[in-house]
């Protein structure tokens, strides 16, 4: 079960007693630039996403297809840091104490800054839970324990390869929420059969009570809801940051009205788990 | 430092040499990783497997590949005895199919029906799409655009072997990038696809067994040298791209304390210009593609493009147990820029008949700065690890030849 003092706690919770499944919203902190990004998860709440995953950029995105890759390699290019990331936060933290953020990303960034530190700066700027693409549980005790005593949730991810064998070792030091990976390969590309999501979502739930979030492949309302019928939460990515990406202009630079562009989509998908971004007040 | 008894016994069960090597990779990997460390650890001891490595090193192969005493060389620098280890004179022209034979085999012995590889200089690549084509197993090659400029016959020997070659624009376009699109690839095919990577990186059990292949060079060497000279070498000199051909040059001499082994970095334009390839010189510890390692990165953690004009070397890591040799000492490890492996280069072809791919051009180029300085009875062992068919058009457009290709 989830930690009912936390955020990612309170909102499953939330979620459960409305009786429906959430909207996980990625983004990369970042991208184009600062102060699109900064209109970007400052409207992300209202527009309808329950909780907000925010990628750290990283210059080799290995779990990533082409749309991620891109957003990231935007975001470094104007110049975004983790530092800077983790500022973001901070002042989203100062705006909404409610809506949950995880920070997605890879490890070499955070490894460079110490563990210790990140950890303490992560949990001061009210970073709520971690995913890491490339810290599988055989490698994540180094960075897993300083997040746990900053009472940050380190969120792991489960994948169709994860068998019976392997999902204890995955969920042994899992709190916050699950992330399954719906399909094996990158995100933004293939979308997950929906059946074969049930089946293995009736595995995972075997080995923990904790709530499970669905990410990869999925871009539209009718998918979200369909992965709502069947899990807690519903993540889309590739689909925002390619909103982005139809949004530059020829330099490179965004054209007005990407943020909004941006969020009208998080309001679509969100309607179709009636999730319309009211409790935001 | 403390003084270890043996420095052969890395890495330990979860893949570690010291603090470097490890398995940094997404969930949907692990299990197959895993499936690859059974594997292997299997096949180790299965001596059917290492005969049927040792008959392909053998009769496809080409070895043992000779030790050969570079007499005009040796006098030209006034110094040191050395000798060659022809490794380009292997099937391919390379070390890197070394690797690529016992790979695929465990392929086979795992019953995977693909394989994928990345490639730098298209040596590799060559070398995965020969053994490929051997077995009758289809093959993607993943090859960064610059590098599929630089090493053109290297592309169309891929293509007439069978393999698809697929071009990665992402970054530079070079080994990085092609590493991450292969890694990419694989989360993809999980099933029936086996990843032959061509140096001591990656995941565990990779770095150990790419070096376990490749430590025949060494083993040959041993012995053949005491054929010749009745002893050990002095020292040991290679080339570092990723550090195979080095570590299985190094490795079986890394327990014996008076040899003197020496890695050869891609030092580019110069270490003082940035742009250069010497991880171990000018990187700093991180973790990418699998492994911790030293790696050139940026104060925030993102990884930089390396330079080379050697597309082999222009890697912005190096394998972990390099990185964990380097911290001990055992390892010197030194750096030699463009300009002088290109001296190197020209100055091998002309003295021995010998021309050097323009990796081992770096660490000749090493030999040609300390040969001369060591007494006449110091016997030095260098990896000719590959011969430079492959690199003649990117030299001659450099020295500002027109070549109709
Ligand atoms: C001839 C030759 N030498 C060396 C290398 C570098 O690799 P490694 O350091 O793994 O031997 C390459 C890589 O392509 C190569 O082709």
């Amino acid at each position: 079960m989830t930690n009912p003092e936390t955020r990612i706690g309170k909102r499953f919770a939330a979620l459960k007693a409305e009786r429906r499944a959430g909207l996980v919203t990625f983004v990369t902190a970042g991208d184009p630039d600062m102060e699109t990004s900064r209109e970007i998860l400052f409207g992300l709440p209202g527009a309808g996403a329950d909780l907000i995953e925010l990628g750290m950029p990283f210059s080799d995105p290995m779990a990533d297809g082409p749309s991620i890759q891109a957003s990231s390699l935007r975001a470094l290019k104007n110049g975004m840091t983790l530092k800077k990331t983790l500022d973001l936060v901070a002042e989203f933290r100062n705006a909404d104490n409610d809506t949950p953020v995880v920070l997605m990303g890879y490890y070499n960034p955070i490894y460079i800054l110490g563990v210790d530190a990140f950890a303490a700066e992560a949990q001061a700027a009210g970073v709520d839970g971690l995913i890491i693409v490339d810290l599988p549980p055989e490698e994540v005790d180094e960075l897993w324990k300083p997040a746990r005593d900053a009472g940050i949730d380190f969120i792991f991810l489960t994948a169709p390869t994860s068998d019976d064998a392997r999902l204890p070792v995955i969920v042994k030091r899992a709190s916050g929420f699950i992330y399954y990976v719906s399909i094996t390969g990158i995100t933004g590309t293939r979308s997950a059969d929906i059946a074969d999501v049930e089946t293995a979502l009736k595995r995972i739930r075997k080995h923990t009570g904790l709530p499970i979030a669905v990410g990869f492949g999925i871009k539209t309302p009718e998918q979200v809801a369909e992965i709502a019928s069947v899990a807690d939460a519903a993540v889309v990515g590739s689909a925002l940051v390619d909103v982005i990406a139809a949004n530059l202009d020829p330099d490179g630079k965004p054209e007005k009205g990407v943020a909004e562009k941006l969020l009208a989509l998080v309001a679509d998908l969100a309607a179709g788990i009636g999730g319309a971004g009211e409790k935001v007040a | 430092m403390t003084k270890l008894n043996t420095y052969r016994a890395g890495p330990d069960e979860a893949g570690h040499f010291g603090i470097y090597g490890g398995r940094f990779v997404a969930e949907t990997l692990m299990p197959l990783i895993l499936e690859v460390e059974k594997a292997y650890t299997e096949a180790k001891d299965d001596p059917a497997f290492w005969d049927e490595f040792h008959s392909q090193m053998k009769h496809y192969v080409g070895r043992p590949s000779p030790l050969y005493f570079a007499r005009r060389l040796t006098e030209h620098f006034g110094g040191a005895k050395v000798y060659f280890k022809r490794d380009e004179l292997n099937h391919t022209g390379a070390h890197k199919i070394n690797n690529t034979i016992g790979q695929i085999l465990l392929a086979r012995r795992m019953g995977k029906t693909r394989v994928i590889a990345e490639t730098g200089a298209g040596q590799h690549g060559v070398a995965t799409a020969t053994v490929c084509a051997l077995f009758d197993i289809p093959c993607v090659v993943y090859m960064g655009e610059t590098d599929i400029e630089r090493q053109s016959p290297n592309v169309f020997r891929m293509k007439l072997l069978g393999a698809d070659i697929v071009p990665v624009s992402a970054g530079t376009g070079t080994l990085k990038d092609a590493m991450n699109e292969a890694l990419r690839d694989w989360v993809a095919n999980v099933d029936d696809t086996f990843y032959i990577i061509g140096t001591v990186a990656g995941p565990h059990p990779y770095p150990a067994m790419v070096r376990d292949f490749q430590a025949v060079i060494g083993n040959e060497v041993r012995e053949q040298l005491h054929e010749a000279e009745g002893r050990k070498p002095d020292s040991l000199v290679a080339c570092i791209g990723g550090g195979s051909n080095a570590m299985g040059l190094f490795h079986p001499f890394l327990d014996d304390k008076d040899v003197r082994i020496i890695g050869v970095e891609a030092a580019g334009h110069g270490i003082e210009t940035g742009e250069h390839c010497a991880s171990l010189t000018a990187g700093k510890p991180g973790v990418l593609h699998g492994n911790r390692t030293y790696l050139l990165q940026t104060d925030d953690g993102q990884i930089l493009d390396g330079h080379s004009i050697s597309a082999g070397l222009d890697y912005p890591g190096i394998g972990p147990e390099h990185s964990w040799l380097f911290d001990n000492g055992r390892v010197e490890y030194v750096s030699v820029t463009d300009k002088e492996a290109l001296d190197a280069f020209q100055l091998c072809t002309k003295m021995e008949g010998i021309i050097p791919a323009l990796e081992p051009a770096h660490a000749l180029a090493h030999v040609a700065k300390i040969a001369g300085d060591l007494p006449k009875d110091h016997l030095m062992v260098m990896n000719m690890c590959g011969r430079g068919d492959k690199d003649v058009f990117a030299v001659a457009r450099i020295l500002g030849i027109e070549l109709s290709q």
